[in-house]
C-alpha cells in the first residue's frame, strides 16, 4: 500500500519534470527573446551583450538547469510588461479564478447528480430524455458560445446582471472574495454558470451510468428486500456507491476547470489566471506564460495523484497495485 | 486441390456479409430520429459551405461590393437600391451577415476535417503500431498519450499556437496535435483485442508482413470505435477552432471562421446590435449539436459498453 503510493508520487514527480523540459524547450527554443527585447536598429555586438545577460550563450542543458533550480524556488522572473514578479503576478489572480471554479462544480453538481440518478432510476421516461438530450447541447456548446448568450440574456436584454468584470470584493487576509456579497456575487454568477453548463452535462451523464450499474447489484436489490423506504435505498445504498465515480471525475474536472476558465475569463473579462494568460500570450510576456504553465502542470500531477490515492483510501475494493 | 480453392470463394461471403453489416447499421441508425435530423442538418450545413460562392447573396471578401453606409442594418433591411435584402443585417464593415455565415462555415468545416482526418491517420497508426508490437514501444507512446490527456485540450492549442502565431495552418497543426491521443488510445485498446484472435495468427503464419498485417486485417475491424471518437471529434474540433478564434489566437481576419465572426460581433453586443454575434452563433450551434447528435447515436450502436 505505502509502495504503491511512493510509486506514484515518484511517477508525478518524473511527470512534472518531463512536463517542466517541454515547457522549458517550448518557449525557450521557438523564437529568440533577445529580437524581441533589443531595438531594431540594436548593433550585433549590443544582441550579443543581451543575450549574454540572459544566460543564452550557455549550453542548453546548463540553461535547463538553472530555469530548473529557479522554477523550485517559484522564481520565474518578472514580467516583461510590468516588471513585477511572475509568480507574484499568478498569485494575485489566483483568489478570483478559485472562487469562480469553486461556486461552478458546486452548482454544477447540485444539478446533475439529482438530475443524473433521475435520468438512471427512469432511462425511458420522458424527462429522462429530456435530460440526456440537454446534456448533449450542454457539452456540445462551446464555452464561449453559451457565456455569450448567457450575457445577451440576462445582461443585455434582462438587466439583471452586469455583463462582465468583477463586482466589490472583501479582503480576507490576502486574499479577495466576491462570493460573500451580493453585488460581488451578481458579478460572478454568469460566468460560474457558464462553466456549470458544461460540467453538469457530464456530471449528469457520469451520474446515469454510475445508477443504472448500481441498481441491479444485489446490495440494492437486498435492501429493498427487507423492506426499506425507496427513499433509504437510493439515499444511503445508492448514492454511497455511485459517489465513487462521481467524486473522482469531479476532481478532475475541478482541475481542468482552471484552464477552461481561460475561454470564461475571457469573455466575462473576469480578472483571474486564465484571463491573464490570454493577455500574457498576447502580449508576449513570456515569463508569466512560462510560470501559469507550470504551475498548471504541478497542479493537474498533483490532482491527479490525489485523486488517485483517495480512490484507493475510499474504495477497499480498488487496489493500485492491481490496477496499474 | 478442391481444399485450395476454397478461399478463392471465400471473398463473396465475406462481401455479402460486410454488406448485411452495413444494411443492419443502416437500420438501426434511422431507428434514432434525432440522429437522422442531425445528419440531414449537417448535410445540409456541408451543402451550404461548399457552394457558399453561389448561395451566398454578396461576396463578403470582395471589399468593392461593400457599401460602409450599409454598415450595422438590422435583418431584413435592404441596401440603398434596393437590389439586395440583408436577412440576417450587416456587421459593423457593412458585410452581409448570412453570407459571412456561409464563407465562414467553409472554413469551420474546413479546418473540422482536415485536422479530425488527419489525427484519425497518425493516431490510429501510432495506436496500432503500439497494440501489436506492445512491450517498450506501447508503454512509450502510451506514456506520451497519458500524459496529453491529462492536461486539457484547450490549453495545449493555445500554448501550440501563442508559439506558432496565427493561420489556418497553424490552426490545424494545433488541432491535430491535440486530437490524436484520442485515436491512439481508441485504437490501441480496439487492436489489442483483434491482436490475440485467430485470424491474426494465421496472417501471421502466412508471413506477412507487419504494416499488411495491420493495415488490410487489423484496421478495418477496428473502425466502428474510431468512428464513433471521429464524428465526436469534429464537432469537438469545430467548437475548439471557434473558440481559439474567439480567443485571437485562431484564423487570422482575413479568413474569418465562424468563431471570428462571433468575435467580432461580440464588441457590438453590449450595445444592443445583437445580429452581429448571434446568427454566427446559432450556425455555430447548429453545425456543432447536429454532428454530436449523430456522434452519441453512433456510440450508441457502435459501442454499448461505453455509456459516458
Amino acid at each position: 500500500m505505502l509502495a504503491t503510493i511512493i510509486r506514484r508520487i515518484l511517477q508525478t514527480g518524473v511527470i512534472v519534470l518531463v512536463m517542466s523540459a517541454l515547457v522549458f524547450a517550448a518557449l525557450y527554443m521557438i523564437g529568440d527573446p533577445v529580437l524581441m527585447m533589443a531595438s531594431p536598429e540594436a548593433t550585433d555586438l549590443e544582441r550579443e551583450a543581451i543575450r549574454r545577460n540572459l544566460g543564452l550563450d550557455r549550453p542548453l542543458w546548463e540553461q535547463y538547469g538553472i530555469f530548473l533550480a529557479k522554477a523550485v524556488q517559484l522564481d520565474f522572473g518578472n514580467s516583461f510588461l510590468t516588471g513585477e514578479s511572475a509568480m507574484r503576478l499568478i498569485l494575485e489572480r489566483m483568489p478570483a479564478t478559485l472562487e469562480l471554479a469553486t461556486l461552478a462544480m458546486f452548482i454544477s453538481m447540485v444539478v446533475g447528480v439529482p438530475l443524473g440518478v433521475y435520468a438512471g432510476l427512469r432511462p425511458d421516461s420522458l424527462p429522462a430524455r429530456a435530460i440526456m438530450s440537454g446534456s448533449v447541447l450542454g457539452f456540445s456548446l462551446p464555452n464561449f458560445w453559451v457565456g455569450l448568450m448567457l450575457i445577451m440574456l440576462f445582461a443585455v436584454m434582462l438587466g439583471w446582471v452586469p455583463a462582465g468584470g468583477r463586482g466589490p470584493v472583501e479582503q480576507f487576509g490576502p486574499v479577495a472574495l466576491s462570493l460573500f456579497n451580493w453585488e460581488g456575487l451578481k458579478n460572478l454568477i454568469l460566468p460560474a454558470m457558464t462553466i456549470a453548463v458544461a460540467k453538469c452535462a457530464l456530471i449528469i451523464r457520469v451520474t446515469r451510468a454510475a445508477t443504472r450499474e448500481c441498481l441491479p447489484q444485489d446490495y440494492i436489490r437486498f435492501a429493498r428486500a427487507k423492506g426499506l423506504r425507496e427513499r433509504r435505498v437510493l439515499g444511503v445504498h445508492l448514492l454511497k456507491n455511485i459517489m465513487i465515480p462521481i467524486v473522482t471525475i469531479g476532481g478532475l474536472e475541478y482541475g481542468q476547470v482552471f484552464a477552461f476558465a481561460v475561454v470564461t475569463e475571457t469573455v466575462f473579462s473576469w480578472p483571474g489566471m486564465g484571463k491573464l494568460l490570454i493577455d500574457s500570450i498576447v502580449n508576449l510576456d513570456r515569463p508569466v506564460v512560462v510560470a501559469y504553465l507550470m504551475l498548471t502542470v504541478v497542479f493537474l500531477a498533483m490532482l491527479n495523484l490525489v485523486v488517485d490515492i483517495g480512490y484507493t483510501l475510499l474504495d477497499p475494493r480498488v487496489r493500485l497495485g492491481g490496477a496499474a | 486441390m478442391s481444399s485450395l480453392l476454397e478461399p478463392a470463394v471465400q471473398p463473396v461471403g465475406v462481401r455479402s456479409a460486410a454488406a448485411g453489416r452495413w444494411r443492419r447499421f443502416a437500420a438501426q441508425f434511422v431507428s434514432s430520429k434525432s440522429a437522422v435530423g442531425g445528419l440531414v442538418v449537417l448535410v445540409l450545413c456541408i451543402a451550404a459551405a461548399v457552394f457558399a460562392p453561389w448561395l451566398a447573396p454578396q461576396n463578403p471578401f470582395d471589399l468593392a461590393s461593400l457599401d460602409i453606409l450599409d454598415a450595422k442594418m438590422p435583418p431584413g433591411s435592404t441596401n440603398f437600391d434596393g437590389t439586395l435584402t440583408y436577412w440576417l443585417g450587416t456587421d459593423g464593415q457593412a458585410r452581409d451577415v448570412l453570407s459571412a455565415i456561409l464563407y465562414g462555415m467553409r472554413i469551420s468545416l474546413f479546418v473540422g476535417v482536415v485536422s479530425v482526418l488527419s489525427a484519425f491517420l497518425i493516431g490510429t497508426a501510432v495506436g496500432l503500431i503500439a497494440a501489436y508490437f506492445g512491450g517498450r514501444i506501447d508503454a512509450f507512446f502510451m506514456r506520451i498519450v497519458d500524459m496529453q490527456l491529462a492536461f486539457p485540450s484547450i490549453l495545449v492549442a493555445l500554448v501550440l499556437l501563442a508559439m506558432l502565431g496565427k493561420g489556418v495552418d497553424k490552426v490545424i497543426i494545433a488541432l491535430i496535435v491535440v486530437q490524436w491521443a484520442y485515436f491512439a488510445r481508441a485504437a490501441r485498446a480496439a487492436a489489442i483485442v483483434e491482436r490475440n484472435k485467430e485470424y491474426v495468427e494465421a496472417a501471421r503464419c502466412m508471413s506477412l508482413s507487419w504494416h499488411r498485417i495491420l493495415w488490410r486485417h487489423v484496421f478495418p475491424n477496428c473502425i466502428p470505435p474510431l468512428m464513433v471518437i471521429a464524428t465526436i471529434d469534429l464537432a469537438h474540433a469545430i467548437a475548439l477552432e471557434a473558440t481559439l478564434s474567439f480567443l485571437g489566437v485562431g484564423v487570422p481576419v482575413t479568413e474569418p471562421s465562424l468563431g471570428m465572426l462571433i468575435s467580432n460581433g461580440f464588441e457590438f453586443l453590449l450595445s444592443g446590435t445583437y445580429w452581429i454575434c448571434f446568427f454566427p452563433g446559432i450556425a455555430l450551434a447548429i453545425v456543432v449539436v447536429a454532428i454530436n447528435l449523430v456522434g452519441d447515436h453512433l456510440r450508441d450502436i457502435l459501442n454499448p459498453r461505453n455509456e459516458v
